[in-house]
């Protein structure tokens, strides 16, 4: 499968000390439904607005399609699509009048006859003549996602796509998404705090935190049962890290953000971590292992 | 060309956009109305401060150009108003309502955005323009018919003949379009650096009440040093296409009294233009989409 969207160490930073994007890269692979995943604030959208150069980076090189980003931006914007937090279209104008717009922007001259298929697809066409300003928050997000898919991308971006849905409406947005992917064969890259949502759609995920990459990797991988993630509380943090870097974990362990270690590793194995830190003097409080990816999502995130 | 149609369509389908139209169809009426009822009177009142050295009777000075003059030196000092209403949105009300960082993510440089935008707010400039025109040249004609137009200029008054009127009304209507568009361009710059309507509108608003006064202040350091330069300074440059040459008390149809002065004027507004121009592709180019 090639690579169809590569960010080489990017980072942001606005004014002096707000570093919204530190160092992050990630590769999104060809027909993959990638989960970006981090609470509010993480650095999701400033890395989305980043990949469609509605900012540009301090430092670092992004490549979609394996081209160069801000040498090559109409043609990967002619081959992409995206929806960005709210959407946001012209409330005075109809729904139709919207997509003929977007359309047209993106190089295509539809016919209203067209326009109406597309708007049949998201189940709007009874109401394409309505202004924008009657619609539902759930009308106008399809309508968003028709303005993002209206010259047919390969690569679709969606930036917290569910947000302010109903339940109905997330279910129709996970439909769309799985059916965009596994029937169109296109490339997605969600951003999400649905952390539940991502679990059911997405193939890989990436996990921020301030602007870091806490983890990535496949969903099955990051979910299975037998490889999980556990926090050991102890009262002598760096004695533990000391003792696991001799260890055959030394190479899956981790800083969590509440001060706690994290170390991924087998379930079967957790009693020989416990012995080995107890049998060189560390005093363990706990080992809590984390199963889900809330859980472990809330582990590596937490503040 | 489609992306200039977009954005009239934008534009055109607004209804803030007709609040123009209309005020200054509103304030055109009035004047009509009140010169159809009140003009001989109002005419006398001009012309009595020129007694003595002039004496016309005010039939003859009431016409239809007449009153199109006295409509323009009221308007030509609000429109710019109007004008920034549309162009200080042209940006920053698409930052304001979302709507920026969706066209900023389909296959068009930002530059190639903006400059369209620009044309566009222009080209709304001119349909306003056309519009006062129409109204305040053609209307008073029907209404009042055509005859001299009298120039008061202090204790001077320029007449002109009915025949040499209607090109210098073409050539100043075009210079007003020049000023306009100037003004439109400051309040475009400003709607780079804003993510909502108001303001640009006020900072552009704002920039015009101060560069006129100081243009109105009489004080030789500014004369020398800011004047010349101020956008504000040359706006009402359109004046001088109704200011002739004479000769023994007679006025050379064609003529025009200081035409490098009316170039001069234009060539600034025009500098200006670009200027405010080029602050706003400089800034929005390097501009975080934020909104």
């Amino acid at each position: 499968m090639s690579v169809i969207i590569r960010a080489r160490d990017i980072t942001k930073t606005f004014g002096r000390e707000i570093k919204a994007v530190d160092g992050l890269s990630f590769t999104v692979e060809e027909g993959q439904v990638y989960g970006f995943l981090g609470q509010n604030g993480a650095g999701k959208s400033t890395t989305i607005r980043m990949l469609l150069t509605l900012i540009t980076p301090g430092s670092g090189d992004i490549e979609i399609f394996g081209m160069n980003l801000p040498r090559n931006r109409k043609t990967i914007l002619r081959r992409t699509g995206a929806i960005i937090e709210r959407p946001d279209l012209y409330k005075y104008l109809t729904a139709l009048e919207n997509l003929r717009i977007f359309a047209k922007m993106s190089g295509l001259n539809l016919t209203d006859k067209v326009l109406m298929e597309h708007l049949a697809k998201i189940g709007l066409a009874d109401r394409a003549h309505s202004k924008v300003k009657t619609y539902s928050q759930g009308m106008k997000q399809r309508l968003g996602i028709a303005a993002a898919l209206v010259h047919n991308p390969d690569l679709i971006i969606l930036d917290e796509p569910t947000n302010g849905l109903d339940p109905q409406g997330i279910a129709d947005v996970r439909k769309l998404i799985l059916h965009l992917s596994k029937d169109l064969k296109k490339t997605l890259l969600v951003s999400s705090h649905l952390l539940g949502e991502m679990e059911m759609i997405a193939d890989s995920m990436l996990i921020i935190d301030k602007g870091k990459k806490i983890v990535e990797g496949p969903t099955a991988e990051l979910l299975n049962p037998e490889k999980i993630l556990v926090e050991i509380v102890t009262d002598n943090k760096e004695k533990a890290i000391a003792v696991l870097r001799t260890t055959k974990w030394s190479g899956s362990l981790s800083d969590a953000t509440n001060g706690n270690i994290m170390v991924e590793l087998h379930k079967a194995n957790i009693p020989d971590l416990n012995g080995e830190l107890v049998s060189n003097g560390v005093r363990i409080f706990s080992l809590r292992p984390k199963h889900s990816l809330e859980d472990y999502f809330l582990s590596v995130t937490k503040h | 060309m489609q992306l200039l149609r977009i954005e009239l369509y934008k534009i055109f389908k607004r209804p803030r956009t007709f609040i123009a139209f209309g005020v200054i169809t509103a304030i055109i009426l009035l004047v009509q109305v009140a010169m159809k009822f009140g003009g001989e009177e109002y005419v006398g009142l001009v012309m009595s401060g020129l007694s003595g050295t002039f004496d016309a009777p005010a039939g003859q000075v009431l016409n239809g150009y007449f009153v199109c003059f006295i409509i323009l030196n009221l308007l030509l000092i609000h429109v710019p108003i109007l004008v920034a209403l549309i162009a200080g949105d042209m940006i920053s009300g698409e930052a304001n309502m979302g709507t920026l960082r969706l066209l900023l993510t389909k296959p068009v440089s930002r530059v190639q955005l903006l400059l369209v935008k620009f044309f566009a707010a222009a080209s709304y400039t001119l349909i306003l323009l056309i519009w006062v025109a129409i109204l305040s040249l053609l209307v008073s004609i029907w209404l009042f018919g055509t005859n001299e137009l009298f120039v008061a200029r202090g204790l001077e008054v320029n007449i002109l003949s009915s025949s040499d009127i209607l090109w210098r009304y073409i050539a100043a209507f075009g210079f007003a379009a020049v000023a306009l568009i100037t003004v439109a361009s400051l309040a475009f710059m400003f709607s780079t650096f804003s993510d909502n309507s108001i303001g640009p509108i006020v900072a552009c608003v704002s920039v015009i009440i101060v560069f006129t006064i100081l243009t109105q202040l009489q004080i030789p350091f500014y004369d020398e040093t800011v004047k010349p330069w101020l956008f504000t300074t040359h706006m009402l440059g359109w004046k001088g296409f109704f200011y002739v040459k004479g000769e023994q008390g007679v006025t050379i149809d064609g003529s025009i009294e200081n035409s490098s002065a009316i170039l001069k004027s234009g060539l600034i507004l025009l500098c200006n233009t670009f200027v405010f121009l080029a602050v706003a592709i400089w800034h929005f180019n390097r501009k975080n989409i934020l909104s």
